[in-house]
């Protein structure tokens, strides 16, 4: 079952075009990662989700409702975390807590919320002024995660928390996620996604240039291998898939295409391997791969 | 050199002045204006030794005492002491704000924003930015005095000599080298710009009451406030030096403490202790009403006050009226005095228009905090919650509405209170009362102008100020500059009966009422469709 769904949104700002085409599609129980470099349009497409902007074209719905339209219901299931938290100076943190709780309309479990604040190691009693861009964050996090959404939509949530409190945030949302709720989660802490996401969609100059399981995206993307052989191995590198061909010590360092790593390893076996290692693709090769592609190659198009 | 506190001052004074020069500017260029201005005008409007006599004779009672100090050269009422006596005290009110405002940018907020934590990694001085932003302090309010000094001069009045009006200058430099002062030592006792500027405010205001109490009846207690002994230089007509040289001495005792406290503290730090907040939201807090209330209540009742003290001021000069303005040829020309009414009933519905036109600025405050939330990014928080556009627009539009009530209702009370018991002529309370709520509708109007422009144009929000800025210019000099009916006409206070002079006309209070709402539906029509910003 659909929880959210995008499909062909496109947005303009004046001449600048923001979105071109976005389609996303989050599953009940997911968790969803959305990522790419900055200004690409993570934020303006979670604006339009909330209700925010206008679409120009195409659709976004969550809970099969509209989110222009209907964004009062919707809202009654979900909770957002933005990354820059912007709060009233002279209202403590634990004001603004209770009040985001109020307003949401939700029954607040209170030993939920004063579990949230003693792990998330938060004082309620400061004013907001004098809050770190982290403990802004928190006042967020806490807002969101102390009473139950069907969907937390969570706009790069992390980027001012420490290593600690990142590892409270990841347990806030493998709770949620256990007790089937979606997320979905923008961010740019790929080692994040990488731990937390089911799915993930690359999004670069207002489309998403790649998604899916992150299984099937490792497909598409290359190998780090390193291998010595007895023999001299001859044309290695004028082999199909062959990237970044070096020798170091005697041993062969490339990369390889994830679809042509069967033929390359017929190939090599046949001089005698004495070793063999290879590291998976992380997503930020991947991610590095598609965000180089946009500055080197993208001036063709 | 282990130690060298002062280290980069020079450099730092660069930057500093470099910043603020074109908004000192801002304040400098229209406070003299303003002085010339109205020496100016004191000189065209009481043209004879007469007329000044009379007016001398208004400054008499207390309530004028308490708002604008002692007479003095009463006996002998010339333009110079006329403006010294009249004028002196607002113009160092608005200098001391000024400084205020210089110094705490300079200090706490570089400090709260994180810029100084910055500069004093590098290089630099424990003390240099507080010593930069002090010769910036001194170098305003030295210019300031000059400017006022030469300009008063040039106008080449005979009581309005170089003498009374480098003293009058000097009065409203040191007034804002002293509180430029207070400002600094409060910055080094707070440990946010909010405080310190409230620390500021409250010093500032006492001073202004203390005296306010003293001039009107205990004499002495005025000595005690830095404004009183200021005034005691009775300036175009004594000429005294000596409080100066006081208040000088005082604000270099000042600056030495907030220097020494700046000096043992940390950076970021305050003196006083940290009180800490509440931990869980009240719950008057926990509504869209309870929150955009608690945001603005500072503000709100700093305004109920000051419509209060205006009315009381305004109806305390009502009892003078008869006898002073029939004399006055001008005063007659601005409130179009036409023969059948009494001078006092035709110059209360000037003041009544006025007095519509300033409650309109608080309720105007309210709506316009909506632009500014969004403005911070905070709007979406609520946004984000199963809170719809209507009801957001709706709470500020409605309490907006309710404050122009209230505002004018403070207003009217305090000034017909005052005012029927010092009349001589014979108008009631309820009268008064309800000739002034007759310009609810018009106000109105504003405040759904307000709502229309927010929702269409965003960006232009801010014109809705230039728009009462004009209604305001049309009621005090539209009948002086006989400006065409339909100019006038474009105010919407112009339309509204003036009572008691006027009948009350039914039908323009429901057209006005009913224009108000169809702005007001037109605001909510274009918020709903339109992007929020950021």
């Amino acid at each position: 079952m659909k929880v959210l769904e995008v499909k062909q949104l496109t947005k303009t700002f004046g001449k600048v075009q923001a979105l071109d085409g976005v389609d996303l599609a989050v599953n009940k129980g997911e968790v969803y990662g959305f990522i790419g470099p900055n200004g690409a349009g993570k934020s303006t497409t979670i604006r339009i989700l909330l209700g925010l902007l206008k679409p120009t074209s195409g659709f976004a719905r969550l809970f099969g409702k509209d989110a222009w339209e209907d964004a009062v219901a919707i809202h009654k299931r979900i909770a957002y975390v933005p990354g820059d938290v912007n709060l009233w100076p002279n209202l403590t943190g634990g004001e603004v807590i209770d009040l985001f709780l109020k307003m949401r309309g939700v029954r607040v479990d209170q030993s939920r919320k004063a579990r949230l604040m003693e792990q998330f190691d938060f004082d309620p009693t400061k004013k907001c002024r004098t809050y770190s861009k982290g403990n802004r964050q928190k006042v967020a996090l806490i807002a969101a995660f102390a009473a139950d959404a069907d969907l937390y939509i969570l706009d790069e949530p992390t980027s001012g928390l420490d290593p600690l409190m990142e590892r409270v945030f990841q347990q806030c949302v493998y709770e949620a996620k256990k007790k089937g709720s979606s997320v979905l989660l923008s961010s740019h802490i790929l080692s994040e996604v990488e731990r937390l996401c089911d799915r993930v969609a690359i999004i670069r100059q207002g489309e998403i240039i790649e998604s899916g399981s992150l299984a099937s995206l490792r497909h598409l993307t290359r190998i780090q291998l390193t291998i010595a052989t007895k023999e001299v191995v001859p044309d290695l590198d004028s082999q199909p898939g062959v990237h970044d061909f070096k020798i170091e010590n005697q041993h062969y360092v490339f990369q390889v295409d994830a679809d042509q790593l069967d033929e390359m390893v017929r190939y090599v076996s046949q001089y005698g391997v004495v070793n063999l290692e290879s590291a998976p693709p992380t997503l930020e090769d991947l991610f590095m791969r598609h965000y180089q592609g946009s500055t080197s190659g993208g001036g063709g198009q | 050199m282990a130690n060298q506190p002062n280290y980069q001052t020079g450099l730092i004074f660069r930057f500093l002045f470099k910043r603020e020069v074109v908004k000192l500017l801002v304040w400098i260029v229209p406070i003299v204006a303003m002085t010339v201005t109205i020496a100016l005008a004191f000189n065209g409007l009481y043209e004879t030794q007469e007329e000044r006599q009379a007016l001398a004779e208004t400054m008499e009672n207390p309530a004028m005492k308490a708002l604008v100090g002692q007479g003095y050269g009463l006996d002998n009422y010339t333009d110079g002491a006329m403006l010294a006596h009249q004028m002196l005290l607002m113009t160092a009110v608005v200098v001391a704000i000024m400084s205020m405002l210089l110094i705490v940018r300079l200090t706490r907020a570089d400090e709260e924003d994180g810029q100084l934590e910055m500069l004093r990694a590098l290089p630099m001085g424990r003390l240099a930015q507080t010593n930069a932003a002090l010769f910036v302090l001194v170098i305003t309010n030295i210019v300031l005095m000059l400017i006022t000094a030469i300009s008063l001069t040039a106008l080449g009045m005979d009581s309005i000599d170089w003498a009374g009006s480098l003293l009058y200058g000097s009065v409203l430099g040191t007034t804002g080298l002293f509180f430029g002062a207070i400002t600094l030592l409060a910055a080094q006792l707070s440990d946010n710009t909010r405080g310190t500027m409230m620390l500021g405010y409250l010093v500032l205001g006492l001073s202004y009451m203390i005296r306010s109490i003293g001039d009107s009846g205990n004499e002495l207690l005025s000595w005690f406030s830095p404004l009183g002994i200021l005034l005691g230089s009775e300036v175009y007509v004594n000429n005294y030096w000596w409080p100066i040289l006081v208040i000088v001495l005082l604000a270099i005792i000042i600056i030495a403490l907030a220097l020494y406290l700046q000096q043992i503290r940390d950076v970021g730090a305050g003196l006083l202790p940290q009180r800490s907040g509440r931990k869980a939201a009240s719950p008057m807090l926990q509504s869209q009403i309870g929150l955009a209330l608690r945001l603005l209540r500072t503000s709100l009742i700093a305004w109920i006050i000051g419509m209060m003290l205006i009315g009381i001021s305004y109806g305390s000069v009502l009892g003078d009226l008869e006898a002073f303005l029939g004399e006055s040829e001008a005063i007659m020309e601005i409130i179009g005095a036409s023969g059948d009414m009494s001078i006092t009933e035709q110059f209360i519905s000037v003041l009544l228009k006025i007095m519509a036109i300033f409650s309109t600025i608080p309720a105007l405050v309210v709506f316009v905090r909506l632009k500014s939330e969004e403005k911070k990014g905070r709007l979406e928080h609520l946004l984000a919650k199963p809170v719809s556009r209507k009801k957001i627009l709706g709470t500020y539009l409605g309490l907006s509405f309710l404050t122009s009530i209230v505002m004018m209702l403070a207003g009217i009370i305090a000034l017909a209170g005052i005012g029927v018991t010092v009349m001589d002529v014979d108008i009631s309370f309820n009268t008064l009362v309800e000739a002034q709520l007759v310009y609810l509708p018009a106000v109105w109007i504003l405040i759904g102008f307000a709502a229309a422009l927010y929702g269409w144009c965003y960006k232009w929000s801010r014109f809705i100020w230039l728009y009462l800025l004009f209604s305001f210019l049309t009621v005090y000099l539209g009948d002086l500059l006989d400006l065409p009916a339909f100019i006038l006409g474009l105010s919407p206070y112009y339309h509204i009966p003036e009572l008691p002079t006027d009948q009350l006309s039914w039908v323009v209070m429901v057209v006005a009422t009913g224009m108000a709402l169809l702005l007001s539906f037109l605001g909510f029509l274009g918020f709903q469709r339109r992007d929020i910003e950021t």
